[in-house]
């Protein structure tokens, strides 16, 4: 198993969010989380990246448990994520953004970057290589110096990934890729998931709303409703799930 | 492109540095002060930038470091006979009576020792945010204000001190300038300064690209702690007497109306902005004596400089929201973009 969770549970006072989430991910596989508004998608994504530490329960990346890390830690042992609400830095440029996700592996510290000494220019030199190579295989790099919040809004949510994979992650949590795109963008965007999936050798969690979108990409999924999970499987087995049906569409 | 830059920035250098022998010969010592003092609120105001612009902490504990700065380096530098004739109420602490060390060993330590209480002070302030931050900060200067004024034996409370050694000279303090607009514009176009803006930016996607957000905001604090204590320390030696009510909380308003009329995030709008907020200030110190405008007399508002101080500050608030420069720097670049090249300006980024 390249990630799990065992039981994890997330409770907010009286509120259960989260409530026992059993979670496998093998190495190499895109996987989905499904589930109508408020399901407690974006918790289990907090929990696992140490947003959260789960009230119970535990989370592991390669056998090894994680629980209740801080986010960088989780970060610096390769999980890395994007934003349902794109969240990138405002006052930087499009390359810039993707170096902060680089300095996780560069490790600058405020001495040798301020004296530039020579190993502090070596591993900068080698950040910005990559993160040039990224924003290339992203098709940012004619966009590299602009704003970042100039983007328009898909390739603003391509920079978010491309941040991610800056990290140097082994597993990557999307959160709604593909919110406010329309069908083609979707169908675009999936295609690029699978080719980044490749290239990167990840192992890749979404979230996603719509069902079409999750369907043609994901191997597996699982589909919360108020924090419980009702059903995993294959996209075929989703799909005539009764119970899944009910989540979504409402019993007649 | 690049080349022309390093040209042009050693020529404004050496053209600064050439100035002020110029006006340090030949300037008043009224004047020349107020040059000096200039100096010192670029340290100053850099120092609150590092803190406020490039890495997003509201902190209003400033003078409470510049407090341990000042003290330090006068207790440290000033000769045994001085401080028997400052020490008159209760004697110094024994220790420290024959404790004498040079100028320029005793600035840094006395940085040293700002950063340590900041080191100390940033564990518990920096779990907090925006405004209770703000507020927490202003509390610790508060308390580090109170203590010096009741450690007697140490400080001599709130006598002050006086006949504090008169070494910040010109090239002292211009050096300081220096060195801090070097540090800033090296730290800040780091990797590492990139993650300090990121942090700025959106603690919680930096947290998520890997940065240790609180550390970044520890470094941060300490560092600028260093350099509001070095400025302390600078100002103690130029004016020679300090008191503990020398650091109240206006002081602290003073740097921060530096910092954010010339830009939150700009290292060469809070230079240019310290040398103008520093010279105005004298420069209208006419405005709290009697006045005669005719339709508008008065005989002596004192104060209503900081009424015009305040005003200036509403309206760069409501006209230029980020200040004079905003979070952008007056490059080399940007100066010939507007045309502007060949006359050449003072205040290039390094």
């Amino acid at each position: 198993m390249k990630l799990e969770t065992r039981g994890a549970t997330m409770r907010f006072g009286g509120l259960t969010a989260v409530s026992d989430l059993n979670i496998g991910i093998e190495a190499g596989e895109i996987v989905g989380l499904i589930g109508p508004n408020g399901a407690g998608k974006t918790t289990a994504f907090n929990m696992i990246t140490g947003v959260y530490a789960p009230t119970e329960g535990g989370i592991f990346l390669d056998g090894k448990a994680i629980t209740g890390s801080k986010p960088h830690h989780i970060t610096k042992a390769g999980i890395a994520r994007t934003f349902q609400n794109i969240r990138l830095f405002p006052t930087m440029s499009v390359l810039e953004n993707v170096l902060v996700g680089c300095a996780v592996r560069e490790r600058p510290n405020w001495f040798a970057s301020t004296l530039r000494l020579p190993g502090y220019r070596r591993r900068a030199k080698e950040s910005r290589a990559f993160a040039l190579e990224l924003l290339e295989a992203t098709g940012l790099a004619s966009v590299a110096d602009e704003p970042a919040t100039s983007l328009p809004y898909g390739k603003q949510r391509r920079l978010e990934i491309a941040r991610a994979l800056a990290t140097k992650p082994s597993v990557l949590l999307l959160d709604e890729p593909a919110a406010g795109m329309n069908p083609q963008e979707s169908v675009e965007l999936l295609e690029f998931i699978k080719r980044v999936r490749d290239r990167f050798d990840l192992t890749i969690l979404l979230i996603e709303h719509h069902m079409q979108v999750v369907m043609g990409v994901c191997s597996r999924m699982y589909v919360l409703d108020y924090g419980v999970t009702i059903a995993a499987g294959t996209p075929d087995q989703i799909r005539k799930d009764p119970k899944v049906i009910e989540a979504y569409l409402g019993v007649e | 492109m690049k080349a022309r830059n390093s040209i042009l920035t050693a020529v404004a250098v050496a053209a600064a540095a050439g100035l002020l022998a110029l006006a340090d010969k030949n300037l008043g010592g009224f004047a020349m002060r107020i040059l000096n003092l200039s100096a010192i609120y670029i340290v100053l105001a850099l120092s609150l930038n590092l803190l406020n612009g490039f890495t997003g902490l509201f902190s209003l504990g400033y003078s409470g470091f510049m407090a341990v700065g000042a003290y330090v380096s006068a207790l440290l530098t000033m000769s045994p006979e001085v401080k028997e004739m400052n020490f008159f109420l209760e004697p110094l602490a024994p220790w420290l009576q024959n404790f004498n060390l040079p100028f320029l060993v005793a600035i840094p330590i006395a940085g040293l020792c700002a950063a340590a209480v900041g080191l100390v002070i940033a564990a518990p302030v920096l779990r907090l945010r925006d405004d209770y931050l703000a507020i927490a900060t202003l509390g610790f200067s508060e308390i580090i204000r109170v203590l010096i004024t009741n450690a007697q034996r140490l400080t001599n409370g709130a006598q002050g001190l006086k006949n504090i050694p008169k070494n910040s000279t010109t090239w002292v303090v211009w050096g300081a300038a220096a060195l801090a607009v070097l540090f800033m514009a090296l730290i800040t176009r780091s990797s590492y300064g990139r993650t300090m803006k990121a942090v700025r930016d959106d603690e919680i996607a930096a947290e998520a690209m890997g940065v240790n957000v609180f550390r970044v905001k520890v470094v941060s604090f300490t560092a600028s702690s260093f350099m509001a204590g070095v400025g302390g320390a600078l100002l103690g030696h130029m004016i020679t007497t300090i008191d503990p009510k020398m650091f109240t909380f206006m002081l602290t308003f003073n740097v921060l109306l530096i910092v954010v009329l010339g830009g939150n995030g700009s290292i060469t709008g809070s230079v240019l902005s310290a040398i103008a907020v520093t010279i105005l200030m004298e420069a209208m110190r006419f405005l709290d004596g009697p006045l005669n405008l005719v339709f508008f007399k008065t005989d002596g508002l004192p104060g209503l400089r900081m009424v015009v101080f305040s005003l200036m500050l509403m309206i760069v608030v409501i006209f230029r929201q980020r200040g004079l420069m905003g979070d952008k720097e007056l490059s080399w670049d940007r100066l010939a973009k507007a045309g502007l090249l060949p006359r050449g300006k003072k205040g290039g980024a390094a």
